[in-house]
């Protein structure tokens, strides 16, 4: 008789992704096995499999012996409305056995929108939310991951956090978790133990607690010897860092189909409004040699025909032009098709993209973020109207009739002025092609996309207030009406979903219970449109008696305990501070490059200088 | 041009049509065994399936034509690289040298199984048998313009009703396999909508055998 899932199988969409069975996924004889990790990722397979850190981290705990790391994602709705109607557990793809068997459950949480998805994937899993609830070292909960750097709206429910790059610090975890379920240790033990793993963040060994006007006032160590600073890790030289060059090559298409070679680290820019490019300094680079070799075990591990080469802004990477002289032959003769992402619009970037033919396949892109020169300076984006309108001049010549531009709204400092000057911007690279198109008979397309502006912990806007989503959608129809020709596009982020991330990415403790009743009433995959339930979560705010308009419009004053003050993510408050007040001033900070502006990361380092 | 026969089984049967193709794209990049590519702006390689196997339905029986770029490898070499590189559901049984004209290739020899939880309920093999010899069997076939009655009996060459064991009824049936083609699962909706009491707890298909006009093996 068909077993269950296989009868349930036919009936979701995209069956394929929960069965595992891929190329290069790893199996191991249980037998052999001391420590079960669920890897989990709290989304849908396409996202999941697209992420480097979880192939990374999957690579790294597998290469360790008695341990086996197998992967897990949220089911589709479908799927999980199957589950539920025939009480099926959430089961890891390579052994297919429930979550709820595993000694470890470990997350990645890179997006704010996902918090809802690591609680339902525990339900799901029939493991108890709250780490309280859960005894003993059995189904210990560990997240690590960029959300990781304010940890605090999922304080109830994860039992310790790794904080930064994990390449290190999670063999160290699960040595010790090793040795702590052979000698049959407490819970208790276990997290006192790892918590002097540096990196390691225990949220039970704090108490929060909060002045009448609801601001935090003191964050009070509960255990002797807790360290009040908790420092993320890196990887001091990735040349010799593990890469997953034979990685799992999905079977069915995924949103990144295709190999993936991150080139560096860290990013020199300083753009104000960017969590990661100032939570992932200080800045290291990998040798072009290491990179090719790397490059060619990849490909031929992998055998796809497309290499993206991956980082925050790949222009800047020191060895472009020497591992592209690497790479040139190596893809002409194996016919593999090079991309580069985030190419800036500099002269050595677009001749780059002229060999690479992006431009054809993808159109141009650019990501001004701000529609005048005095905002561009405020948010430090470093990228003129003249660099836009020369670049957009070549490609117009060239025959291309596709730009595609990306804004933000609701910036500091942002007045009617700085809104319109998008709609002057996008008249001008109009009039660009008007005089400089070869072949007008197409016409131009221009895209315009504007996103809410989100305020992110650990960068120069982190005390920021958010507008109202009123106010931003006032600023999109000012916009919209100042848009004339029919060339335009426009697009917008709906507000709601971009408060909620303000909401959640500058969060307290007090939004563990907010998150436990929106997952009660159903809230989950709340990236996506089809899920998203706005109501819901205001109805879960009101419950909980917690205002959203909290940790939004407010702002947090410059001189108020953050809840993420205790997570060190190299760059200094001091420097955040400066970074702040700079951009008050309208004065830009030159990047990495130019000069180091004293952002602190650099002292991780050991022995080598930053951005050397 | 040569021709792989392979089968798709177990797991193998959840990947769609679009990504097995990527799937032995890569399985043959990953045997060191390169693909002509396509001409054009993005030169892809080329392979082509035969008769597209909808996503669940297991099969024996399937055909892929590829042509190698580069110097020739014997046709066993072929085969033993290629399982190499593939997953487990994917198996190629055999890689030889000029198959015939694709559209020679006429008809379909399959299983469709229809589970009963609580065992085939008595008369049950009776009643299906002669469901299928009527004059004729109008089905819902999902089309672009909506679904559709179609009467799936002039597509329907043979069938076999036997008990395979006491939860499994089996329809053996040789159907039509293109211009046009009938989806063997139509027979277990057409059980389903004129036999509700004998609708099954699970049914699903597998592809046996490919025929020609005149019922002879196709390879
Ligand atoms: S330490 Fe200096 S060079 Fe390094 S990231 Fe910070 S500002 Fe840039």
């Amino acid at each position: 008789m068909t077993q269950q899932l296989q009868r349930i199988l036919p009936t979701v969409q995209k069956p394929a992704r929960y069965v595992g069975g891929e190329y290069n996924e790893i199996q191991k004889d249980p037998a052999t096995v001391r420590v079960n990790v669920a890897f989990c990722f709290p989304d849908t397979y396409e996202i999941g499999m697209s992420n480097l850190g979880m192939r990374i981290l999957y690579g790294v705990m597998n290469q360790m012996d008695g341990i086996w790391c197998q992967r897990v994602f949220a089911p589709w709705g479908d799927m999980e409305q199957a589950m539920v109607e025939n009480g099926l557990p959430l089961w890891a793809l390579e052994s297919q056995r429930p979550v709820k068997e595993f000694d470890l459950i470990a997350f990645t949480i890179g997006y704010e929108m996902s918090y809802t998805n690591v609680l339902n994937m525990l339900r799901l899993a029939g493991i108890p939310l709250r780490s309280a609830q859960r005894e003993g070292l059995h189904n210990l909960v560990f997240a690590g991951g960029v959300c990781a750097f304010n940890p605090e709206p999922l304080a109830e429910f994860v039992d310790f956090f790794s904080l930064g790059e994990g390449e290190e610090s999670t063999v160290e975890i699960l040595s010790l978790y090793d040795k702590a379920k052979c000698q049959g240790w407490s819970k208790e033990h276990f997290l006192r133990e790892v918590a002097k793993i540096g990196g390691v963040y225990v949220p039970s060994f704090y108490r929060h607690e909060y002045h009448k006007d609801g601001s935090l006032s003191a964050i009070v160590p509960l255990e002797d010897g807790v360290p009040t600073k908790i420092t993320k890790r890196i990887v001091q030289d990735l040349d010799k860092a593990y890469y997953p060059v034979k990685t799992i090559v999905p079977s069915t298409e995924i949103v990144h189909d295709r190999s993936n070679l991150e080139v560096f680290r860290g990013c020199i820019r300083g753009c104000r409004f960017c969590q990661a490019g100032f939570s992932c300094r200080p800045v290291r680079k990998k040798s072009p040699q290491v990179l090719y070799q790397q490059a060619a075990e990849l490909l031929e591990n992998a055998g796809d025909n497309e290499l993206n080469l991956s980082s925050l802004s790949t222009s800047d990477y020191r060895g472009l032009q020497e591992l592209m002289e690497l790479l040139f032959p190596y893809c002409a003769e194996h016919k593999i098709s090079l991309s580069v992402p985030s190419l800036r619009a500099d002269n050595f970037s677009r001749a780059l993209m002229q060999k690479l033919q992006t431009l054809r396949k993808s159109g141009l892109t650019f990501a001004p973020e701000a529609g005048t020169q005095r905002l561009r300076d405020v948010i430090n984006k470093n990228l003129t109207e003249e660099e836009i309108l020369t670049t957009c001049a070549n490609a117009f010549s060239g025959g291309w009739n596709n730009v595609k531009l990306y804004f933000m709204l609701g910036l500091p400092s942002e007045t009617d002025e700085d809104v319109l000057g998008i709609a002057q911007l996008v008249y001008r690279v109009i009039q660009t092609w008007k005089a400089t198109a070869s072949n007008k008979k197409r016409g131009l397309r221009v895209h315009v996309a504007t996103a809410f502006f989100v305020p992110k912990p650990h960068t120069p806007f982190q005390w920021e207030a958010q507008i109202t989503p009123e106010e931003y959608m006032r600023r999109v129809r000012l916009l919209k009406e100042h848009f004339y020709s029919k060339s335009v596009e426009y697009s917008y982020h709906a507000p709601d979903l971009s408060q909620l991330e303000a909401v959640l990415a500058r969060g307290d403790r007090r939004l563990g219970p907010v998150l436990e009743e929106a997952v009660r009433r159903g809230a989950r995959l709340d990236g996506w449109d089809e899920y998203f339930d706005y109501n819901l979560w205001m109805e879960a705010f009101a419950a909980c008696g917690v205002d959203p308009h909290f940790y939004t419009t407010r702002g947090f004053g410059e001189e108020e305990l953050l809840p993420w003050d205790p997570i060190d993510v190299g760059v200094t408050k001091d420097f955040l501070r400066r970074e702040r007040h700079r951009a008050y001033d309208g004065q830009i900070t030159q990047d990495c490059r130019h000069g180091c502006s004293g952002c602190g990361a650099n002292t991780m380092l050991k022995g080598v200088g930053c951005d050397a | 041009m040569p021709r792989v026969l392979f089968s798709k089984t177990g797991n193998g049967v959840w990947i769609s049509h679009l990504d097995l193709m990527r799937l032995f794209q890569r399985a043959f990049q990953r045997a060191g065994l390169p693909l002509k590519h396509s001409q054009g702006f993005r030169p892809r390689p080329v392979v082509s399936i035969a008769l597209p196997l909808s996503v669940g339905v297991q099969s024996v029986c399937e055909l892929l034509d590829f042509e190698l770029d580069g110097p020739p490898v014997a046709m066993e070499e072929i085969q033993a690289r290629l399982n190499q590189a593939l997953v487990a559901g994917v198996t190629v049984q055999k890689v030889y040298e000029a198959g015939r004209k694709l559209k020679e290739l006429a008809l379909l020899g399959c299983t469709v199984a229809l589970e009963y939880d609580a065992g085939v309920p008595a008369g049950c093999r009776e009643a299906v048998e002669a469901l299928f010899h009527q004059a004729r069997l109008l089905v819902e076939k999902k089309g672009k313009n909506g679904p559709q009655e179609q009467d799936i009996l002039p597509m329907l060459h043979s069938l076999d009703v036997v008990q395979t064991d006491g939860c499994t009824l089996a329809l053996k049936a040789v159907v039509s396999a293109q211009n046009p083609a009938l989806n063997p699962m139509l027979l277990a909706a057409a059980v389903e909508r004129y036999l509700p009491q004998l609708r099954p707890d699970f049914a699903h298909c597998r592809r046996e055998e490919l025929f020609d006009a005149q019922g002879q093996q196709f390879r």
